[in-house]
């Protein structure tokens, strides 16, 4: 199960990398947060193998509830953050009709010395 | 005693709520966040004065002992950062409330900017990694409404980059805590202490350069910079004020908490450091005086002169840490200042930029003055704080004979005072190229600023002012500060128990 798992995280970082990386703002959104399920899913591995009961009565054979809690917080923060993000592309859809990330002020100066068109302007 | 180290967190949360129960009023709201920022600050001297008699506090909340529960740790180290903060946070609210063009007068200002400071305090104060995340998020999500108050379009642009960055650390962040507490079996700073010391050399490095990356973003070192200096300028002033010397500070503080506790004195560490330093300090002050705006210059500045806190850390002598601690404190009075000024000149004029202004100096020599003095200090000219600041550092980097971080250094700082003579030239002598509306509808007299905008700022300079007379002791605390810092057993024995 441990190797499925290590898989599964290394392919949710690389998904979540490209995506971030793209310059369409829904694209990043959902990069961020399938980034934000490897790092919980990362959390989780910490605690041990799987496999494990969740808890008992008896001794040490239960799972290590600490890296659970912390995946728990960890989740509900990348929640809310996500859900701002998504009202923040929203307003930036309602304002320019567009879903693309702008070029920053320091792009669009080097554009302008180099002749070329702004984008935008 | 031990009731006021949870204080600096629990008064500003619990009066966010109290706030945010009182929106519309906006009176009751500014009167709520002036009495509970002042008490704070209170309850933080009180701290500081405690922790320096009888040396660390540890608290655990909910009672569950360390290494498991919740601790909270106060160093002399984090408490003289809680008064700093806890001073900026009052004096850029009292800011904030007299100038008449702002977020003040946005719905949920106050509640965010209280959290805000909970968020700052418990960065300050987190026992374990996790916490230190958490506190993060509390600061970081409050910062990201705050930056994006108006909903502009520029400031949306610039907010987007600001929260996806922050992001990206973020889960950076998880993952370190996640490979951290795989490797060690535990996320409590003074129990990692004493672990991560015996993982094998690879490992260590991975994770200590993880958790460098992580907070490099959020202290702007170079390369992770680039999203500062585009942010910043975009929001109102009180929060860009709050910003520029807050925020990028947690960073540089989470920074030298980790590699002082739990990465201490290795040699390619240090040389990284000092590489990274110089390279900051450089590129920052480079960025400063391509700018012609006076927000944007200042931004830039700020990315500078984290190179100036990372070198002395990077040297990881005694004299080194207590330089860059000096450093820290001097930075986040002097930048907090200088963007509250921006703010004034452009609350008078209505623009930041150098080509539509000019001629400040005779109409409005308060806001010169008030400029004046912490822009030398910045550049390091004797007699003000940011000279014995550098003083401190260069002779530490001199006696550690680390030569070119320090001679870069010195040029950096050259090169500050050169923008520093843009600003001032730009802003309060000759005539501007274009006139700025506002500025002609007000004709030719004096300009004047609302008070309760100049009171904060000058006292800010005032304090300022104080750094430098004070310099003796203040530098004798910082020494001691940073002698906890390399010791570490004091903190360790605290939390843990001998």
């Amino acid at each position: 199960m441990i190797a499925v798992l290590a898989l599964a995280v290394g392919f949710l970082y690389a998904m979540g990398t490209y995506l971030v990386l793209q310059r369409k703002l829904t694209q990043i959104v959902i990069g961020l947060a399938i980034m934000g399920h490897g790092a919980n899913l990362v959390l989780l591995m910490a605690g041990g193998r799987a496999g494990r009961p969740p808890f008992s009565g008896a001794g040490s054979g239960f799972a290590d509830p600490l890296p659970q809690a912390l995946a728990l917080t960890a989740i509900v923060i990348t929640f809310g953050v996500a859900a701002f993000l998504l009202a923040m592309s929203y307003r930036s859809w309602l304002l320019r009709h567009d879903d693309e990330v702008e070029d920053d002020l320091e792009d669009r100066r080097i554009a302008r010395r180099a002749g070329g068109s702004v984008e935008g302007e | 005693m031990r009731v006021l180290v949870p204080l600096p967190i629990a008064l500003p949360l619990l009066a966010a709520g109290l706030s945010m129960a009182l929106h519309r009023r906006t009176q009751a709201q500014r009167a709520l966040g002036l009495v509970v920022l002042s008490v704070n600050l209170a309850a933080t001297v009180a701290l500081l004065v405690r922790v320096d008699g009888d040396g660390p506090i540890a608290v655990h909340v909910g009672g569950w002992q360390a290494p498991v529960g919740i601790t909270l740790v106060a160093d002399l180290f984090a408490a003289v950062m809680l008064v700093v903060s806890a001073a900026m946070v009052l004096a850029v609210l009292v800011y904030s409330i007299g100038s008449p063009r702002t977020a003040d007068h946005a719905l949920f200002f106050h509640p965010l900017y209280l959290i805000l400071a909970a968020g700052v305090s418990a960065s300050f104060l987190a026992g374990d990694l996790f916490n230190l995340f958490v506190a993060f998020e509390v600061m970081l999500s409050a910062s990201y409404v705050l930056i994006t108050l108006g909903g502009t379009r520029d400031q949306i642009r610039s907010g987007m980059t600001y929260v996806v960055i922050s992001l990206v650390a973020s889960t950076l962040f998880v993952t370190a805590v996640g490979l951290i507490y795989a490797a060690t079996g535990t996320v409590n700073m003074a129990d990692l202490a004493g672990k991560v010391g015996d993982l094998p050399g690879p490992v260590r490095s991975a994770l200590g350069l993880l958790l460098l990356v992580v907070f490099g973003i959020k202290a702007a070192i170079f390369p992770l910079f680039f999203w500062l200096p585009d942010s910043y300028p975009t929001a109102p002033t009180p929060v860009t004020a709050i910003f520029a010397g807050l925020l990028t500070k947690v960073g540089v503080y989470a920074i030298v908490r980790t590699q002082t506790l739990l990465f201490p004195s290795d040699e390619g560490g240090s040389v990284l450091l000092l590489v990274v330093a110089t390279a900051t300090m450089v590129v920052g002050v480079l960025g400063a005086i391509a700018q012609d705006d006076v927000k944007r210059i200042l931004s830039f500045h700020i990315v500078s002169q984290i190179g100036y806190m990372i070198m002395g850390l990077g040297l990881f002598t005694v004299a080194g840490i207590a330089g860059a601690i000096f450093y820290i404190v001097h930075h986040i009075v002097v930048k907090t200042t200088l963007f509250l000024v921006g703010g004034l000149v452009e609350n008078a004029t209505g623009t930041g930029a150098l080509r539509r202004l000019g001629g400040l100096l005779h109409r409005a020599p308060l806001i010169a003055v008030l400029f004046l003095v912490p822009a030398l200090s910045l550049a390091g000219l004797p007699p003000f704080s940011g000279f014995v600041a550098k003083l401190a550092l260069v002779q530490a980097g001199m006696d550690a004979e680390r030569y070119v971080v320090v001679g870069a250094s010195l040029v950096v700082s050259l090169l500050t005072l050169f923008s520093m003579t843009k600003i001032w030239a730009g802003v309060f002598w000759g005539t501007p190229d274009e006139e700025p509306p506002l500025l002609s509808a007000r004709g030719a007299g004096h300009l004047a600023a609302p008070r309760l905008m100049v009171a904060p700022t000058a006292a800010l300079v005032v304090i300022s002012l104080l750094v430098a007379i004070g310099a003796a002791p203040l530098y004798d605390l910082s020494r001691q500060a940073a002698d906890a810092l390399v010791e570490r057993t004091p903190y360790i024995q605290e939390v843990l128990g001998p």
